[in-house]
């Protein structure tokens, strides 16, 4: 009886240490991009902060007007993504005065989102042209998308009695009126681009190679966090324009991985439930004969 | 085999009740500001820390605390140690209002609660990477067995009701629960084993968001260990408090020995958590000095004060040393779990969040709900084991 009841602990130590993760369940994955993905590449060197995107995002999206830090003040326009801006433009200048950036700002859609790894019923997912999409009817507002992001672009509408989450969803309700996204199509520079993945990573390292010295050489989001699907060129550290140094592992691999490692074809916690089951059915027993006046 | 539980009985009507009462509806009220003002009006939550208050403490912190039926049905069911059997209602009282709890905070702290239901029910869309979508299901199940296993102690008082079907229900229900009480209980102890271990993986889903100090694979073992530590600390508390309320002989000897076994959890715990700083080469991080390498170090002394309390058999033997050394385990467990959510998670600088009037008063508000119902449920119902304990 002893033994059954140690391998009864060991069984919930194995589940624990299992989850520890001990010996990581499976090498990093990097998921491969969906055949039909589209994104945006934008280009730091072509903006000149005119935010006509900012304006013609909010149109497109029906978004209530964001007048930024405060309504008193000369600048009135949105200083970060919120519940109202799905996408802004930042301005980077270092400390020397010299070197500046503008900066654009929206979801990157992941190829591996950990935002849909958190979501319990998949109201955030990867849905028609890889595009990170959100269904209202599926989600609870639980907000763990938020802590999943890693570039912290899921916003939730605190002000509002019936939230949703806000995010930038490529204009898919325009692509599917044979549109571009607004911010692709009013943008007068074309620093910020629409297309499909696999042809605006050509133009990126095309405008690399025809041009070195110009760019950091390197195009962010190529890799970065397993991929995503808008693409950066710039010509100051990505850092600085805060994009993340994320290696080439997709962010929600860890937890994904250790996930599945326990709860693989739900095997474990069957065998622990059945295992507690026998311990409690024999420790019973054992009891009931002592009961009985039976020697032990 | 053991001693009966009996209703302590008197009047569930006195002073303390009332403030509890009163308290309680204060909650109701913010509560009902909240269902209708929005979160934004009455949190201090925002986009860089969405989960605050009710999720690190009232689901996190206290469905840890609320383990104590857990730990105690290991050892009754588990390790066969029959004679802390007058341990478990009372434990599983306070895990099924605990959680209860938990499950309502949650209602009130998602933003679109009217979906709740769908999590249950619609199954094509579980999302089977979500850590959280295992917590809510695990929660949920585990409310509804904690309620089953403690059904007989209403089904006892009622198989003598004067309402003829709750009589009906009742005689016909205690059998019926005898015989499908292994079922149950392992149901009742498989569950926790899950979700108390998920609530420490996701937030590995934060990745670079979580400071190193706290982010390492081995964070649901973490929290499972300090689950059992924190849930037998919440019996100790229990015990100590309904024993002096209702002026009744604490069970000292048995929380005493009892302890003898969760000292070791905290051992544990302390050579998991430092071993796994040593082995990443993260101890660097503590020379840095700042607010979270004091807190992490807080942890630790947190964690082994309790260790060296109650190092000495004797001192296990005083309820107050006991007591005292219980309340040191749930500030370690609950420390620990405020660090992984809130204060290791780095959203940015631009990002602060401390919980507003309204979060604090509706978190005091649940929990004197549930210090009104344990009252309510030991005064009415046979909890607690009787006086003339037969040891």
């Amino acid at each position: 009886m002893g033994i059954s009841r140690r391998a009864a602990l060991k069984g919930m130590l194995v589940a624990g240490a299992a989850s520890a993760g001990v010996k990581p369940a499976r090498a990093a994955v990097v998921p491969a991009p969906p055949a039909d993905a589209v994104g945006l590449l934008y280009d730091t060197t072509l903006c000149i902060g005119c935010k006509a995107c900012v304006v013609a995002c909010r149109d497109a999206n029906g978004l209530a007007t964001d007048y930024g830090v405060a309504t008193n003040t000369l600048y009135q326009a949105p200083v970060d993504l919120s519940p109202r801006a799905k996408t802004v433009i930042k301005l980077y200048a270092a400390a020397d005065g010299m070197t500046r950036s503008y900066v654009k700002a929206q979801c990157m859609h992941c190829i591996d989102p950990a935002c849909a790894t958190a979501c319990m019923l998949g109201s955030l997912q990867k849905r028609e042209f890889g595009i990170v999409s959100y269904e209202p009817d599926l989600c609870v507002g639980c907000r763990y998308c938020e802590i999943g992001c890693p570039f912290g672009v899921p916003k939730f509408e605190w002000a509002s009695a019936a939230p949703r989450i806000v995010k930038c969803e490529l204009c898919r309700h325009r692509l599917a009126e044979g549109k571009e996204p607004a911010c692709t199509e009013v943008c007068p520079r074309h620093a910020v681009i629409f297309g499909k993945r696999s042809d605006l990573l050509k133009e990126a390292k095309r405008r690399i190679a025809e041009s070195p010295g110009r760019y950091i050489p390197k195009v962010y989001g190529e890799t970065e966090g397993g991929g995503t699907q808008v693409l950066y060129l710039s010509h100051v550290p990505f850092e600085k324009l805060g994009l993340p140094e994320l290696g080439d592992t997709p962010a929600p691999q860890l937890a994904r991985s250790l996930q599945h490692g326990i709860y693989k074809g739900f095997v474990a916690p069957l065998a622990l439930y059945g295992v507690l089951g026998v311990v409690m059915w024999r420790n019973r027993s054992a009891e009931a004969a002592r009961a009985n006046g039976e020697p032990r | 085999m053991t001693t009966r539980a009996v209703a302590v009985g008197g009047s569930v009507d006195t002073r303390a009740t009332r403030a509890l009462a009163g308290l309680l509806g204060l909650g109701g009220i913010l509560i009902l500001w909240r269902l209708i003002a929005g979160l934004g009006a009455t949190t201090a939550l925002n986009d860089g820390y969405p989960l605050g208050l009710w999720i690190a403490f009232d689901v996190v912190t206290g469905t840890a605390i609320a383990c104590g039926g857990y730990a105690v049905a290991i050892l009754v069911y588990i390790l066969n140690k029959g004679r802390y059997h007058p341990l478990v209602r009372p434990a599983l009282l306070t895990s099924a209002l605990g959680y209860s709890l938990a499950g309502f905070s949650v209602v009130i702290d998602i933003g679109r609660w009217w979906n709740v239901w769908k999590v249950p029910v619609y199954f094509w869309h579980w999302n089977f990477n979500s850590a959280l979508l295992e917590v809510a299901l695990c929660i949920m199940a585990y409310v509804v067995v904690l309620w089953i296993e403690l059904s007989p102690a209403f089904f006892e008082r009622w198989q003598d009701s004067a309402i003829l079907p709750l009589r009906r229900v009742s005689r016909w229900a205690l059998p019926v629960l005898a015989k499908a009480s292994i079922f149950i209980i392992a149901l009742g102890l498989l569950l926790p084993t899950m979700h108390q271990s998920s609530l420490g993986t996701l937030m590995l889903l934060a990745g670079p968001r979580l400071h190193a100090l706290w982010n390492t694979p081995l964070l649901p073992l973490l929290f499972l260990i300090s689950c059992v530590s924190m849930g037998y600390a919440g019996v100790v508390f229990e015990s100590a408090l309904s024993s002096r309320a209702f002026g009744r002989k604490p069970e000292t000897g048995m929380l005493a020995s009892l302890a003898g076994a969760i000292v070791p959890l905290q051992v544990v715990w302390v050579v998991l958590r430092l071993g796994d700083l040593v082995w990443r080469g993260r101890l660097g991080l503590f020379v840095a000095g700042d607010g979270r390498a004091v807190m992490a170090t807080l942890e630790f002394v947190l964690f082994l004060a309790p260790v060296v309390m109650l190092a000495s058999p004797a001192r296990r033997r005083d309820l107050g040393h006991l007591f005292r050394a219980a309340m040191v385990m749930i500030a370690a467990g609950a420390l620990y779990r405020f660090d992984t959510y809130l204060v290791g998670f780095v959203p940015g600088a631009h990002w602060a969040y401390f919980p507003s009037v309204p979060e604090l008063m509706i978190t005091v508000g649940l929990v004197a709900g549930e210090v009104l119902a344990y009252i309510v449920i030991v005064r009415m119902f046979p909890i607690l084991a009787g006086r003339q304990a037969v040891r």
